[in-house]
């Protein structure tokens, strides 16, 4: 019974670690801008494509791991350069609907440029599973978690310890005053969208061993990462990741104690109690009073 | 001056409207097809979309049918139903086509089936469902195998193994879906009983829940596994992270190389319905099937560079039932043709020997799959 209680945690948290990690995108964008980026899915999604489809023209790992977050990096950039920053005096729901329509784009243009078949690549520590008191886990799960930690790290630091950090989080709270400040504002929203990319892109890479990609494999990454990113607080990412975990864990167990059915149903269940009783998420507050 | 530049301008409408419609001649066949090149079973519809124009090309090239060139008109539905049965409605209305073969998908097929039925017009599908053909339609035929007859083949092989007791782990929507309830409804006929039955979502990054349920069932003694595109192959990854010593069974949804590709050697051990096609340089020269694989195979590879998949069989096989008939039929005349489609006997295709009647509109049985092992990341002909 253990064993089997510890299997749908472990597989709970291999879950949830990737919502974690598809979550945490969303803080950087969130916190300069107040904007949502319905776009993030497709970062994640064009990370690994990219890389799989590098190693498979014949690049070493760590060299098509570096061009694909590039790339990843050029494509937020362009986005937005070209579809953001035109409507930049729009309000923030206007700069939602463009992301949206900005994932359908890109969704399309990888439809093209790679195929509509799924792609692989090699775990990072070979797949021999880790035994656990009776439970298994693979060691890519381990990277999952593993860089997710590190990205709320990262992340902590950066918006915290760092000038441009804070001057990130000064343009969400009041755009004008930041620039009455001598903070370039413009350039604040195009790197968090080429840093959004890039951490995407990270989290596509580490993924696509266990759920493999393809071009539409941004939605689903895309819809339970904003799920983990709101239930934990949006921007903070510590919320995320608890927030990725728990949504993760109540799926496993759902489809382990209740049915397979109903499992994606349970936790939007509970994503909707927790939103009743704390509409700004489970770390929200402590968000916005950092601001 | 004024009468010249009207006498161009009539000219140059004249010749633009005839590069949109190159001219067809009054006694070409017309053959219309509507496929999913795009949407969900892009994959699908792209390959049969492929093998439908390399083969109308070539039999065209060798001067046709009966002396007469065929006129193909293809269509995009994008896998949406709705636009499959408008489509429908194009080629017979303004296009006149004399027969259609097409329907990527279940849902695309059975939406136009109204339509042809009532224009009387014969239609070859390429979808997978039995629904289709069962109960037989009068102008309604089909190529591929059915998700039932995959269930049945994997029952059967299951009950020489003295297997009886099974847990079943399939995809919540379309095909593993529709595969779940055939199964449920085929087992009993074999003696099979499924003693614990969970689904997964084709997009979920992890299914070892629902496999530590199944293994925690008492008295399990195989698991088939049913569904199409990436999920049969987190799963298999699962299964073996899980270190299952049950027999794993998989669908006929797998049956392609892409699959192969994608889970590497996780998938070593299971076993799978599949046509001759995906085996056939394994097939003994004995097979009849074997030079019309081989043949397809080498088209598909010559032209395109890529794998041929089980999706391009089912149109080579709509397209040659078709012209068979039309050769057999003397011509066009649609009610000719569709008696002559419904009299196709021991025609030897790429999904196995077809012989219809006017009770089975489908004329493969069970024979028509092979069952195959997965060894070393690929496939090994079983039977």
């Amino acid at each position: 019974m253990f064993a089997e209680f510890l299997q749908y945690l472990l597989s709970g948290i291999t879950v949830g670690a990737i919502y974690a990690l598809a979550g945490l995108g969303f803080a950087i964008i969130y916190n300069s801008s107040h904007v949502i980026n319905f776009a993030q899915g497709e970062f994640i999604m064009i990370g690994g494509m990219a890389t799989s489809s590098l190693v498979a023209a014949g690049l070493p790992m760590w060299a098509a791991v570096l061009l694909a977050v590039l790339i990843t990096m050029l494509v937020g950039v362009a986005l937005e350069y070209f579809a953001v920053k035109p409507a930049r005096n729009a309000d923030v729901v206007t700069i939602i609907i463009i992301t949206i329509g900005a994932s359908i784009f890109l969704r399309g243009m990888a439809q093209i440029i790679w195929d509509k078949e799924s792609h692989s690549l090699p775990a990072f520590s070979g797949e021999t599973p880790i035994h656990l008191m009776g439970a298994t886990i693979v060691p890519q799960s381990l990277w999952v978690i593993g860089v997710s930690f590190l990205a709320i790290l990262v992340l902590g630091w950066f918006f915290n310890r760092t000038l441009f950090g804070k001057a990130m989080l000064a343009t969400a709270y009041n755009r004008l005053a930041a620039q009455l400040m001598g903070i370039r504002v413009k350039r604040v929203l195009t790197a968090s969208f080429g840093m959004s990319a890039i951490l995407g892109a990270i989290g596509g890479i580490v993924v696509t061993p266990i759920t493999y990609t393809n071009y539409e494999a941004g939605v689903m990454l895309g819809l339970k990462g904003f799920s983990a990113a709101v239930l934990g607080g949006l921007g903070n990412g510590m919320g995320a990741v608890v927030g990725g975990l728990i949504v993760g864990v109540a799926e496993s167990l759902g489809a382990g104690y209740i049915s397979s059915a109903y499992k994606d149903a349970i936790a939007f269940v509970i994503i909707l109690f927790v939103l009743f009783f704390m509409p700004s998420g489970l770390f929200g507050k402590r968000g916005t009073e950092r601001v | 001056m004024k009468m010249m530049r009207a006498a161009g301008m009539a000219l140059a409408v004249a010749f633009a409207a005839a590069m949109a419609n190159p001219v067809r001649a009054a006694d070409d066949i017309k053959i219309g097809s509507f496929v999913s090149s795009t949407g969900v079973m892009g994959f699908m519809g792209d390959a049969e979309k492929k093998v439908l124009e390399t083969y109308v090309a070539s039999i065209n090239a060798k001067g046709g049918v009966l002396g007469r060139k065929i006129d193909l008109v293809i269509y995009d539905d994008g896998s949406q139903a709705d636009k499959a049965a408008s489509l429908a409605k194009r080629l017979i209305e303004s296009d006149n086509v004399d027969i259609i073969i097409g329907g990527t998908g279940t849902p695309t097929s059975m939406a136009v089936i109204p339509e042809v039925q009532r224009a009387e017009i014969p239609f070859i599908s390429l979808g997978g469902g039995v629904s289709i053909t069962d109960p037989v339609k009068k102008w309604v035929f089909k190529t591929p195998h059915t998700d039932r007859m995959c269930a049945e083949k994997v029952f059967l092989d299951m009950k020489k193994r003295g297997i009886s007791k099974i847990a079943m782990l399939s995809e919540n929507l379309g095909f593993g879906k529709s595969g779940h309830e055939q199964s449920l409804e085929a087992a009993p006929k074999y003696g099979i009983q499924v003693i614990a039955d969970e689904t997964y979502s084709p997009k979920d990054a992890d299914v070892t829940a629902q496999l530590t349920k199944i293994r925690a069932t008492p008295g399990v003694q195989a698991l088939f596994v049913f569904g199409t595109g990436s999920g049969p192959a987190v799963v298999s990854k699962n299964i073996r992270q899980l270190g299952f010593t049950i027999p794993i069974y998989q669908s006929h949804g797998v049956a392609s190389k892409d699959f192969l590709k994608l889970v590497g050697n996780a998938a070593d051990g299971m076993r799978l319905p599949a046509d001759g096609l995906v085996v056939a340089v394994q097939l003994p020269d004995s097979d009849p099937q074997k030079p019309v694989v081989m043949g397809l195979t080498k088209v598909y590879e010559d032209t395109y560079h890529a794998d041929v998949s089980t999706f391009g069989g089912h149109a080579y096989d709509g397209l040659m039932i078709a012209i068979d008939a039309i050769k057999r039929a003397g011509g066009t005349d649609k009610a000719k043709v569709r008696d002559e489609i419904e009299k196709t006997k021991g025609y030897v295709g790429t999904a196995g020997v077809v012989n219809m009647s006017p009770t089975d509109h489908l004329g493969l049985t069970l024979d028509a799959f092979h069952m195959l092992d997965i060894k070393n990341g690929d496939w090994v002909l079983n039977d």
